[in-house]
């Protein structure tokens, strides 16, 4: 059992989800600090990749300029090792299987345990493939963190049944960026969830303005902004700080 | 073998949105891989709009310059559309049309998977769409013009390295944004299962055809089938009958690029190490921290930094035996065809044709060799002349 239980004690959680190493590392250590101090209940970390198939253009180009600026897997091994000096947030990585694959699983995992890193999100890791990781993962006490998409349909009870950690329910079909309107019927995939399972949900994907935090965490136990952030860390680069800061504070008030 | 998997190859690295959408794909795939009017169907189009089964030309004065083995010429670029995309995309949007799908999205390269998934849409009366890299828009600008004369609407790739990669992550990005009515025809061996044995089961028509072709006219197998390998279509379609034939050797021809020793290569299995990516396991060029490396080639077909999970498979077991092939081998081969046999094939297959010269001469005049002439070459003869330094007015 790892420390993710814990972001989901008090009321609804607001999740962030920062890409490591954009601008550079030491920025994202701060900015990391900054939104645990306005009120984030767990950290999602993306490892850069070079090729990220499910995430939208803004994304995209965060782990662009964060490989550019040079962040490796160890590097971001370093980030958290930083936070890690400061807080017990929990924290979660998403990354794309191949970086982890190339780093070798166990020396991934042991690290991941070592600097305490909760659970990993992998959107190229389906159910069927999960147990690529699965030994791994558990050897080491890492979670993994199960997507349900609006598609899923007979998917959810067989990967809600095995869920660990909290469970991240796709808002929208497609992939990750900033959305007007979410259109999924949200509460019958939570309703569905139900059926089967306590572990947390958590709703991402399109979601930027504190209506459709507040929305998205009435028909579950959180929300989770990635493009959001990451727009304003492109936006403001290097002094991004406040301006995460008080958007971060925003998300969490609404949904409190 | 486990299903979707060629030994520890291949398997389903994708995201959740698509995975009912793959299963209900492969259902449809096997229900239809056994319906007579199904095959029936695709076999008049193979035949009758195709134009199939495809030449397999005894290319004599190139024997007897090589001076060794029987070389003959598996004609693939006669085919309609002039390449073996075809053959993959005439099964897969017939299969998508079956499936009430309306629309095909499909990725393309030099163009000429493009090409042949906007003239099938258009057959068939399905809407289109294709992304394509940057880069390669440039390059086969021809082909982007082909593709809207067909009713298709082009997509411009600027992500990434704006070439054949992200294309096709760029292709599974909007078959995630709609997949109800969208089916998205992969060009190659690659991808997700069940891709990579749906485009090389509708590919194995070009060895099923050379393998009759070639008893008819030398009364034994031959000693090698060649082809060029991007994804891998048209060397899985001309292995797939053979592989059983333990005395055929099967030869994957490979982007080298300015060189395996440079880094302006697409050469996988040369230098290429085990990955995860585009939905499959297998091997790929990428750095120290797996992150896929920028690939180049001459050849806008085959500039894919992955290989199909099968050929990783056949590479492993030893069964087929893969080979790189420099740009300036590609274009010496490119003008060799052309002045020797009268024929411009594409700069892709001028990689296989390539490798034939170096071994051929070698090889037993009671033995055959049988290359598989992907495509034609007139969308290159272009980018031919800028490498030759041609000025050439269009
Ligand atoms: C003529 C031709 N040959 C070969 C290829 C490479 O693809 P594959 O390796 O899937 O046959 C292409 C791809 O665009 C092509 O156009």
């Amino acid at each position: 059992m790892s420390k993710i239980g814990k972001a989901f004690e008090q009321g609804k959680a607001f999740i962030p989800f920062i890409t490591a190493g954009d601008p550079c590392a030491d920025k994202t250590v701060e900015f990391i600090l900054e939104m645990e101090r306005a009120g984030a209940d767990l950290i999602e970390i993306g490892i850069p990749f070079s090729d990220p198939t499910a995430e939208g253009v803004v994304i995209q180009d965060a782990n662009i300029r964060a490989l550019k600026a040079g962040i490796t897997t160890d590097g971001v091994f370093d980030i958290v090792r930083q936070v890690r000096e400061k807080t017990q947030i929990p924290i979660v990585f998403l990354t794309y299987v191949n970086p982890v694959y190339h780093y070798g699983y166990d020396a991934f995992f042991k690290k991941c345990q070592e600097l305490g890193v909760d659970g990993i999100i992998s959107p190229d890791l389906p159910f069927e493939e999960k147990r690529e990781i699965q030994e791994t993962a558990k050897k080491y006490g890492v979670d993994i963190v199960s997507l349900i998409a609006p598609t899923s349909a007979a998917r959810i009870q067989m990967i809600a049944k095995e869920a660990e950690g909290y469970i991240y329910v796709v808002s929208s079909m497609g992939v990750t960026g900033v959305r007007t309107q979410i259109t999924t019927d949200i509460r019958a995939i939570v309703a569905e969830i139900r059926k089967v399972t306590d572990v947390p949900c958590a709703i991402g994907f399109g979601i930027s303005t504190p209506e459709q935090a507040k929305d998205m965490a009435d028909k579950s136990d959180g929300a989770i902004v990635g493009s959001a952030i990451v727009r304003i860390i492109a936006k403001y680069g290097m002094d991004a700080a406040p301006y995460v800061y008080e958007y971060v504070k925003s998300m969490k008030d609404a949904i409190r | 073998m486990e299903k979707g998997r060629y030994g520890i190859f291949g398997g389903q690295y994708i995201s959740e949105t698509l995975m009912n959408e793959l299963i209900h794909l492969e259902e449809q795939y096997e229900y239809y891989k056994k319906d007579k009017a199904f095959n029936e169907e695709l076999q008049t189009l193979f035949n009758e709009y195709a134009g199939r089964p495809s030449l397999l030309y005894y290319a004599e004065k190139m024997t007897k310059d090589l001076g060794g083995a029987k070389i003959y010429l598996k004609r693939e670029d006669l085919n309609h559309t002039g390449s073996h995309k075809i053959n993959n995309v005439l099964g897969q949007v017939l299969l998508a049309k079956k499936m009430g799908k309306t629309r095909v999205i499909a990725e393309t390269g030099a163009g000429q998977h493009g090409v042949a998934t906007a003239t099938a849409a258009a057959l068939l009366g399905m809407e289109c769409e294709v992304f394509m890299g940057k880069e390669d828009t440039d390059r086969q600008a021809l082909n982007v013009y082909r593709m809207e004369l067909l009713g298709a609407k082009v997509h411009t790739v600027t992500s990434g390295t704006m070439t054949l990669k992200d294309a096709v992550s760029e292709t599974m990005r909007e078959w995630t944004n709609r997949v109800a009515d969208t089916h998205y025809v992969l060009g190659s061996v690659m991808g997700p299962h069940p891709f990579p044995m749906i485009v090389r089961d509708y590919q194995s028509v070009i060895s099923k055809e050379a393998k009759e072709q070639i008893l008819e006219k030398e009364g034994k197998l031959p000693a090698a089938v060649v082809a060029c390998v991007g994804g891998g279509s048209n060397a899985m379609g001309m292995f797939y009958n053979f592989i059983e034939d333990k005395d055929v050797a099967l030869i994957g021809c490979e982007a080298a690029g300015k060189g395996v020793d440079t880094q302006l290569h697409a050469a996988t299995m040369a230098k290429g190490s085990l990955g995860i990516f585009h939905g499959m396991k297998s091997y790929f060029c990428q750095d120290d921290q797996g992150q896929i490396a920028p690939v180049y080639s001459i050849s806008a077909g085959l500039d894919y930094p992955g290989i199909g999970p099968e050929h990783a498979y056949l590479h492993d077991t030893g069964r087929a035996q893969y080979v790189p092939v420099t740009d300036d081998e590609a274009v010496d081969a490119f003008e060799y065809l052309a002045r020797t046999e009268g024929i411009i094939c594409a700069i892709e297959s001028a990689h296989a044709v390539a490798h034939v010269r170096k071994i051929a001469g070698s090889m037993s005049k009671d033995e055959s060799i049988i290359i598989c002439l992907s495509g034609r070459g007139d969308k290159d003869v272009a980018a031919i002349a800028r490498y030759k330094g041609v000025d050439i007015h269009e």
